[in-house]
């Protein structure tokens, strides 16, 4: 549908690609960790290796005590809905992980504290 | 020249020479000329002068309530001020409460004001002008009580003195100011829909009531007078809300979709809205009256089924929300709070965790969920913060596109899961926190791919304080973020071992001995 | 099951006399005090008479001077010189 006005009502998105320079939008949320609230957010180059993504950002969730026991090799990545898995040492782009994308990760036995999914 | 009316002329009469009477057709213009946003909207009319107010209010009797209004009003504050009322409020935690509510809410009646005085330009009839010029007149009152209010705290207490400039930059404000710009930039009878009808008549008694009270009970006269005084005039704003809605359904059947479109669309709006102010009930009131729960239950589902029962003779329907918000009262408080708590460099307000006997009453109220979910992560928190590890989130947030709060509610068939819906607009992702939202944005992508979120501001270098150059390479986005805000750093942190904690103990003992 | 139309007051010396005159004109009120404030609920349709409440108040009275202690409505409004009435059709 469209809005519905007196005269032509055409707009740019806000958040559109160009506007972020040169960088994109990142998203990233830990499933059933809702003590963090909500995804966060950062922007980074698409040149930006995935490795730097998990470690200067994802590795934020350390302050949850769910984060050492997590084994690695289980964990299930998600680009929205899709399955992946990540290469560390490739690019975002190379990863396929474009503008506004979520990353989510779910790791298999740990549900928060005291199984809340918090 | 001062007007002599009748006293002999009853109510009806009165309201139609002093209402009615005043309008004419224009003749020097077309009418349609006149009054060009009425018909695009596609809300047809046929009869103007078939919209009444019922409290038939005249503007002579309109002026001289609202100043009795006004005189009660300021010889409490003047009262409470002599008073050192502040000091007789049940616990400096309190005061927070206040940061929050009237750090958010006088730039949204400003903008109400505006949105009245614009509506009642363009809508025809004299019922519905007359109306709406009160109701502009009133949002200015409750903009400027409510400063006065902000002003009497802000000369003891941190964080309340730059309301205005955070209004539009602040991420936590952004939903309630996204809600009123959406609102506004609608045509006549959608703002009618949005802010009379859904958040007056459907929401607004949560809002005000229940927590007015509240204010009264923990001992705070000031914030109870302005909010009684204000809400003294919402009873009025209710009903011109219900009258416009009948009104465009019983003037042509065509109008019965449109309406109910924003309906849905606004009960729902408003629903995100007040998780916001549930959580100042369930966790900022030290003494509490009743939960959020409870006043959703009494407000919104029984009044609000009586509602919608009622119109219900003219095909409307339930707000599509309604299952939705049912499930979610048992949830939204926690996760508000949470949200907020993690927080503490980015608010102007404390936040901290409730004593064990808060706790408690939180369990009670909530039995469903608060045990199973929420308790066991709040004691998580209170045990870190006693042993130096204060739980301090610094990352920025992932908004919804539509309402604009941070994308943190539940999936409704898994308490454990956030609900995150995402789609592609003309190839950009968009993410939204519920189905209802995304409906919105599905009516009007156009609208909603302009929304400001705050986060995404930052990130384009758009939030540095002047003299700052956003072109340097060394340039960091979030860096300057506290100065952009103007952000007081006493004002920010946990309650517990801030100035105004303090302040409070050592200027209560000060009253209480020699 | 008929749904409650109500009203709630600021809680003040007027506010008690329009409440009692509110408890005689309709059976089945139903008042709720809450802090600073007090809610009348009556199933279906709610009256205020203004010839009642004169009679508590001790003096004469102008229905709309009930806007300077309203908070809250519920129902359909109609308004007269005589009647202030709150009420749900269905």
């Amino acid at each position: 549908m469209t809005v519905a006005a007196l005269a032509p009502y055409e707009f740019a998105s806000r958040d559109r690609l160009e506007n972020f320079h040169g960088k994109q939008l990142v998203y990233v949320w830990w499933e059933k960790h809702r003590m963090f609230s909500r995804p966060f957010v950062v922007a980074l180059t698409p040149a930006t290796p995935f490795r730097r993504l998990f470690e200067d950002y994802i590795s934020t969730y350390a302050w949850h005590p769910d984060w050492p026991h997590i084994v690695w090799d289980q964990v299930i990545w998600q680009n929205g809905d899709e399955v992946f898995t990540p290469d560390f040492d490739a690019s975002l782009a190379q990863n396929g992980i474009g503008h506004k994308d979520l990353i989510r990760f779910s790791t298999p036995g740990l549900d928060g504290i005291a199984g809340t999914g918090y | 020249m001062d007007m002599k009316v009748d006293k002999k002329l009853g109510l009806k009469e009165r309201y139609a020479l002093m209402t009615r009477d005043l309008a004419w057709e224009t003749t020097y213009q077309p009418m349609d000329k006149v009054f060009p946003q009425v018909t695009y909207e596609g809300i047809k009319i046929h009869d103007w002068n078939a919209w009444e107010d019922p409290f038939r209010l005249t503007m002579d009797a309109y002026w001289k309530y609202q100043a009795e209004k006004e005189r009660k009003l300021y010889a409490i504050l003047d009262a409470f001020n002599q008073n050192n009322g502040h000091l007789s409020v049940t616990d400096a935690r309190y005061i927070n409460v206040l940061k929050l509510f009237l750090g958010s809410t006088p730039p949204l009646e400003l903008m109400a004001a505006r949105g009245f005085t614009n509506v009642g330009r363009h809508m025809v009839g004299a019922g519905p002008r007359v109306a709406c010029l009160m109701q502009a007149v009133d949002e200015y009152r409750h903009f400027q009580t409510q400063v006065h209010s902000i002003s009497n705290y802000n000369k003891y207490y941190n964080g309340m003195n730059e309301f205005a400039h955070q209004q539009s930059r602040m991420w936590y404000l952004s939903d309630g100011k996204s809600f009123f710009d959406d609102a506004i930039t609608a045509g006549p009878f959608e703002f009618m829909v949005a802010i009379g009808f859904a958040f007056e008549y459907v929401l607004t008694n949560i809002l005000f009531v229940p927590f007015i009270s509240g204010a009264a009970y923990n001992g705070d006269m000031a914030a109870m007078t302005v909010g009684f005084s204000a809400q003294s005039d919402e009873a009025r704003h209710m009903t011109l809300g219900l009258e416009c809605i009948k009104f465009m359904l019983e003037q042509d059947p065509d109008n019965l979709p449109i309406v109910q479109r924003w309906i849905d669309k606004w009960t729902w709006r408003g629903t995100r809205k007040l998780a916001s102010v549930g959580m100042m009930m369930d966790y900022m009131l030290p003494k509490r009256i009743m939960s959020f729960k409870e006043a959703w239950e009494m407000y919104f589902e029984q009044n609000g089924a009586a509602l919608f029962n009622d119109l219900a003779r003219y095909g409307v329907k339930v707000p599509k929300c309604f299952v939705q918000t049912v499930a979610e009262k048992e949830h939204v408080t926690h996760q508000s709070w949470i949200g907020f708590y993690m927080k503490p460099d980015s608010t102007p307000f404390h936040t901290w965790i409730p004593e064990k006997d808060e706790l408690d009453w939180l369990s009670e109220k909530y039995p469903n969920t608060f045990d199973k979910y929420y308790r066991p992560v709040l004691e998580h928190f209170d045990a870190q913060e006693k042993s130096g590890n204060r739980f301090n989130n610094k990352t920025a947030p992932m908004n919804c596109q539509v309402c604009i709060s941070t994308i943190k509610f539940n999936d409704p068939d898994d308490p454990m899961k956030t609900l995150i819906r995402s789609k592609t607009y003309k190839g950009e992702k968009f993410h939204f926190c519920s189905l209802h939202c995304e409906e919105i944005f599905d009516a009007e992508p156009e609208k909603y791919i302009q929304a400001y979120i705050s986060s995404h501001q930052v990130l384009q270098g758009n939030c540095a304080p002047e003299g700052v150059d956003t072109t340097a390479p060394d340039f960091e986005p979030g860096a300057h973020i506290a100065a952009y805000w103007r952000l007081d750093k006493a004002a920010t942190g946990d309650f517990n071992g801030s100035e105004d904690q303090a302040n409070f103990a050592a200027w209560r003992r000060q009253a209480t001995s020699n | 099951m008929t749904a409650n139309a109500f009203i709630a007051f600021q809680k003040n010396e007027e506010s008690r006399a329009i409440v009692e005159a509110i408890v005689e004109d309709n059976p089945g009120a139903i008042v709720v005090e809450q802090p600073a404030m007090v809610k009348v609920d009556v199933p279906g349709r709610l009256v205020i008479r203004r010839a009642t409440v004169e009679d508590k108040i001790g003096r004469s009275f102008d229905l709309q001077e009930l806007q300077i202690h309203l908070i809250t409505i519920s129902g359909h409004l109609d308004e007269t010189d005589d009647e202030f009435s709150l009420s749900w059709l269905s």
